[in-house]
């Protein structure tokens, strides 16, 4: 990578990608070694995170390091008017690492230019979350045998979500093809779109999520329509339940076809989905761990000892 | 009366400096502004609203013994992209120069998203310009693009 710090996926080439996934898949056959025995890494969560905090906080665990934070930015000195640049030039006085979540969004690639401390972006507003991507791309490849030649169909709020950005970005190295299934309040922005267009990787939008959709899917990335993203709330509850997955839907869907979801989901995927052998978000959490340890190793210059 | 001696009635000649030239004179004062001239000790000359073939009518800022650096200049160019930069010596202009927009932009222009970290700590802000010829730019932090008509100067 260009840069110590994971900041945004956009800065990981095709070949770094494929490296941090390697290492992950050596992580998931082993998770314990003691790689960073002695280090100290730091968890500043500005924004509470449980999810993502857990899970990175797991990868120090299991990789022998130790860990120093907070959970909360109202029990710290960033309540009483201290600047990030302060906190992170404190923090990074103790610290090997710095794994934040901030809800400013900029925020990580900031704290990246004020230290020489790697610094992990666990998600800065609605701007980057990179190790996300790289968990959903863990579980594509270990799903699908191959990241390459894929059809990915994506559902939901396309215009927020910003895993389902970060995806295209990272994705976009390996020749995919693109469904795009929301709301007209919620269609994937120009911006995306200009970008596949600028790397011929075709992609079609929808509005209605169909069977037909599904059956053409390797992968079908499932995510949340949230009630706060509309203007109008009348728009709100026409659209709530029409992008439901049901288990029926899946009768004619390819055998490789595998669902993810960055979670937490509320009812887009329908709880009779859970028993099929094609829902895979659960494991794709666990495959987090298996991916931040990898992302720990790489930002720390410490790929050798894997 | 000459044409010639027109001209010298508008602005007075430069021996040696720097007369930046057809700027719109509703941003004439933003460009004073950004050059912070009001800091500077030389001899300047403004005139506003000059006749101009060009233009129906201009701004000019004259600035004795000033010769600008090119990233110095080159901030004026998002808010008056077709002024012309003449460097003056022994009262010839010897250098015409067009400024173009940098490929980075700090400092100077605020960015629209309120969520933002530049809005939010002590720091510049950092645009990257994106296209050079319909002038959006890209926070370098939040990643946001801003369009030419949607940016805001500090």
């Amino acid at each position: 990578m260009k840069s110590k710090s994971l900041v945004s996926i956009d800065q990981c080439s095709r070949e770094d990608i494929l490296r941090i996934l390697e290492n992950a898949r050596k992580f998931e056959e082993n998770p314990n070694r003691k790689i960073l025995e002695g280090k100290v890494a730091a968890t500043l969560f500005f924004e509470p995170s449980t999810r993502t905090r857990l899970s990175f906080e797991t990868a120090i665990n299991r990789l022998g390091g130790r860990v120093i934070g907070f959970q909360d930015a109202s029990t710290t000195s960033s309540s009483k008017g201290e600047t990030l640049k302060d906190t992170i030039l404190m923090v990074s006085n103790y610290a090997d690492l710095i794994i934040m979540r901030h809800h400013l969004e900029g925020a990580a690639r900031y704290a990246s230019e004020i230290t020489d401390v790697p610094i992990v972006n666990a998600g800065d507003g609605a701007n980057q979350h990179p190790s996300q991507a790289l968990l959903d791309m863990y579980s594509i490849l270990q799903t699908q045998g191959t990241l390459e030649n894929l059809t990915i169909t994506l559902v939901g709020d396309l215009k927020y979500g910003r895993t389902v950005h970060s995806l295209i970005v990272g994705m976009s190295h390996f020749r995919p093809t693109f469904h795009f299934v929301a709301p007209e309040e919620l269609k994937i922005p120009e911006e995306y779109k200009n970008f596949c267009d600028g790397l011929c990787i075709p992609y079609t939008e929808h509005k209605d999520f169909t069977e037909e959709i599904i059956n053409q899917s390797d992968i079908l990335y499932m995510t949340r329509v949230q009630r706060e993203r509309f203007t109008d709330l009348e728009e709100y509850e026409k659209v709530k339940n029409v992008y439901i997955l049901r288990k029926k839907m899946l009768e004619n869907s390819r055998d490789n076809l595998r669902i993810l979801h960055p979670l937490p989901r509320v009812n887009e995927i329908a709880y009779d989905v859970d028993d099929s052998p094609k829902a895979y978000y659960i494991q794709q959490a666990h495959n987090g761990l298996f991916a931040r340890e990898a992302i720990i190793c790489e930002v720390l210059g410490l790929n050798h000892l894997i | 009366m000459s044409p010639e001696k027109k001209k010298e009635l508008q602005v007075a000649a430069l021996e040696n400096g720097t007369s930046i030239d057809h700027i719109p004179p509703s941003q004439l004062f933003k460009v004073a502004s950004l050059l912070q001239l009001e800091e500077l000790e030389n001899t300047i000359t403004i005139g506003n609203n000059l006749q101009s073939k060009k233009m129906q009518s201009k701004g000019m800022i004259k600035i004795s013994d000033k010769f600008f650096e090119e990233n110095e200049i080159n901030k004026i160019a998002l808010i008056a992209p077709n002024v012309i930069l003449n460097v003056i010596r022994d009262y010839e202009v010897v250098e015409k120069k067009q400024i173009t927009l940098p490929d980075e932009i700090t400092g100077i222009v605020k960015c629209n998203n309120p969520k933002c970290i530049t809005n939010n700590e002590p720091m510049d802000t950092r645009f990257q310009v994106i296209n050079k010829e319909n002038e959006t730019i890209r926070c370098r932090y939040c990643e946001r693009k801003i369009a030419k008509e949607d940016i805001v100067i500090k």
